[in-house]
């Protein structure tokens, strides 16, 4: 059901062409270096508003450098450098006048690693951005139980809210990571490989939680894992190196993706034959 | 004889430790070294070895010759071993003789003037050749704690906002400002006593504790500097990513998120600053000098501390004096164990460490 809300709506914008602005995340041309070193060139992808997209491909393709773009913390590696441009609902992350904060407040991100703040409790972690970004909100044990429920950790955790956030497992930290993502109610979450720690129960809890994600924001995941790809993703992107700087080889519907890819690297990929 | 009843054997096991050394070979390689020690002891009051280093030196080369004399029985790699275990064993022992030396030396000329009254009475009514029951400390150990305290209150933040400066802004001037910081690791103590001597204590016209505490601050900054930053070193980057990538500024998530990471670290460079100059003598007789009686206030003149107590004691050379002396030697020696507890007390609470801990 959520498959076909999401192609009437792409489908819209489609048909609407460039005289409206798409709304989602997007990119046109954009190319990555660290130093001399060209890690990522001329990648153009859409990402519809709420819909789940998988980065996929092997290792050193530019995957985590690709997502790092979009959320500007691509440039705090101090070589960065990069072109091309990331239209947030039809205006430019990169424009002078953006002010890199707030397009992290909009566009979040949950690591590899969980890395919950260590001197806070569950709660505390959970509205560290609010207080971190100097948010105006009074409803906090409102937020609290709205974004650990929308984590699914709410249930694990409602008695122990003042336990430190290390005291939690690695996939409940991850989880707690996603919670704390949500609570500045970001339009899109970056996720990069954020279960690549964890164990297959964990793991299983986390795709659940995107889905449900799904239904109200824009997400956009890197994974190595091929079944997780399909589990969760409405749409894959395969990216690809051939030892130069990384590239999109082609981005579609998961289903066509894993059924039906147009190149026959991507059919190799995702049949497991390289990578 | 099935592997059923071997099963059954296991809920009645009993809690063992099989690799453990048995007691009674533990007992006789403690009654060995007792035996070894004493017989040290002997030699140093019957050979021209002297003290508690002549007694290490001696205790090494009994092991020593004991090991020779065992060695025949044993294989070329035991040994080996034997032998490297009783010089690397007995060589940590040696490290330790000047530290417990100091200790020993102090605490046994120092408790002989030790009474209540040593803590809380001055020197204004008693010379310092009074009996040792008048008289004491108390002036001392009220200067020293105030103008430490000074000392801390103004470091403190210039230590960790330094850090601060180092780990998290990475500004243009970073290597200038490490580099300074370093050097004035180098500063000898009596520079920084002459400096605020030239500049405090001139304008001012008179000695005070002010005048001590800010010398003192001098010394401190360095200490407190560098510890800060090699404390804030220890936060994960990924903790600061996670900060940025919820919208925050650097300036709040250096203060918001690291910070509190670190605060038992932080407690820790406040601590170890103040153990390294609650002992220092030559900036207070610069700029706080000394004085009998006590005085809380840090800018009415001449200020007493632990220090200097100590040396105009050791200086006025009776048998009185010297004593007393050797008692604020011990008090000072108190004071900075104590705060080296808390320094580690406090470094081993620290919210990373309690993480990893759990992780393991």
């Amino acid at each position: 059901m959520t498959q076909t809300q999401i192609t009437t709506n792409q489908s819209a914008n489609q048909q609407n062409g460039e005289t409206s602005k798409f709304i989602g995340l997007e990119t046109q041309g954009v190319h990555a270096w660290f130093g001399k070193h060209h890690a990522l060139s001329n990648v153009s992808l859409r990402f519809p508003e709420r819909t789940v997209t998988g980065l996929i491909g092997p290792s050193g393709c530019g995957k985590s450098t690709f997502i790092r773009l979009l959320n500007r913390m691509h440039e705090f590696i101090p070589s960065a450098a990069m072109a091309g441009s990331v239209l947030l609902n039809g205006s430019d992350i990169y424009a002078p006048e953006e002010d890199p904060a707030m397009i992290r407040l909009k566009v979040g991100m949950v690591f590899q690693k969980p890395n919950p703040f260590p001197a806070m409790t569950i709660r505390e972690n959970v509205l560290a951005g609010i207080k971190l970004a100097h948010l105006k909100r009074s409803n906090h044990d409102e937020i609290v139980e709205q974004c650990l429920t929308r984590a699914g950790l709410w249930k694990e955790v409602k008695d122990r809210l003042q336990a430190s956030g290390g005291s939690l497992s690695g996939g409940q930290q991850q989880r707690l990571c996603i919670a704390r993502s949500l609570a500045v109610e970001p339009q899109v979450l970056l996720m990069d490989e954020p279960c690549s720690a964890l164990d297959p129960g964990s793991t299983l809890r986390i795709e659940e939680t995107i889905k449900e994600l799904a239904e109200k924001i824009t997400v956009i995941i890197v994974t190595h894992n091929m079944q997780q790809a399909s589990r969760v993703s409405d749409y894959c992107a395969f990216f690809l190196t051939d030892g130069g700087p990384g590239y999109l080889v082609e981005a579609d519907s998961t289903r066509k993706m894993f059924t039906n890819p147009t190149d026959s690297r991507t059919a190799d990929y995702v049949q497991g034959k390289f990578g | 004889m099935s592997t059923v009843a071997n099963a059954g054997q296991l809920t009645t096991a009993e809690p063992r430790r099989p690799w453990a050394v048995s007691r009674s070979k533990r007992l006789l390689g403690f009654g060995r070294m007792l035996a070894f020690a004493v017989a040290a002891f002997v030699a140093t009051i019957l050979s021209p070895l002297a003290n508690v280093d002549g007694w290490a030196v001696a205790f090494l080369l009994i092991n020593l010759a004991w090991v020779i004399g065992i060695a025949s029985k044993l294989g070329a790699k035991e040994r080996r071993d034997a032998v490297l275990r009783v010089v690397i064993t007995s060589l940590a022992v040696l490290a330790f003789v000047p530290w417990l030396s100091i200790f020993v030396t102090v605490i046994l000329k120092g408790y002989r003037a030790i009474y209540p009254g040593y803590f809380i009475s001055d020197m204004r009514t008693s010379t310092p050749d009074d009996e040792l029951n008048i008289g004491g400390a108390g002036h001392a150990i009220v200067g020293s704690l105030v103008m430490v305290a000074i000392a801390t209150v103004v470091t403190l933040p210039l230590g960790i906002l330094t850090g601060i400066y180092l780990t998290e802004v990475r500004g243009r001037l970073t290597f200038l400002v490490r580099f300074i910081v370093q050097s004035m690791a180098g500063v000898p103590s009596v520079v920084a006593g002459l400096f605020i001597f030239a500049t405090l204590v001139k304008s001012m016209g008179q000695y005070s504790g002010l005048a001590g505490g800010l010398a003192l601050a001098v010394l401190m900054l360095p200490t407190v500097s560098r510890t800060a930053e090699e404390v804030l070193k220890l936060v994960p980057d990924d903790i600061r990513s996670a900060g940025y990538a919820l919208g925050a500024r650097q300036w709040r998530t250096a203060l918001l998120v690291v910070l509190p990471t670190v605060r038992a670290g932080l407690s820790t460079a406040a601590i170890l600053g103040v153990a390294r100059v609650i002992g220092e003598t030559a900036p207070l007789l610069l700029t706080s000098l000394n004085t009998n009686g006590l005085v809380w206030n840090p800018i009415g003149g001449t200020v007493a501390s632990l220090p200097t107590y100590v040396f105009a004691m050791f200086m006025y050379g009776t048998e009185y004096s010297t004593a007393r002396a050797w008692t604020g030697s011990l008090v000072l020696l108190a004071l900075v164990f104590f705060f080296f507890i808390i320094a580690r007390r406090l470094g081993n609470k620290s919210a990373l460490k309690a993480n990893a801990n759990r992780r393991k």
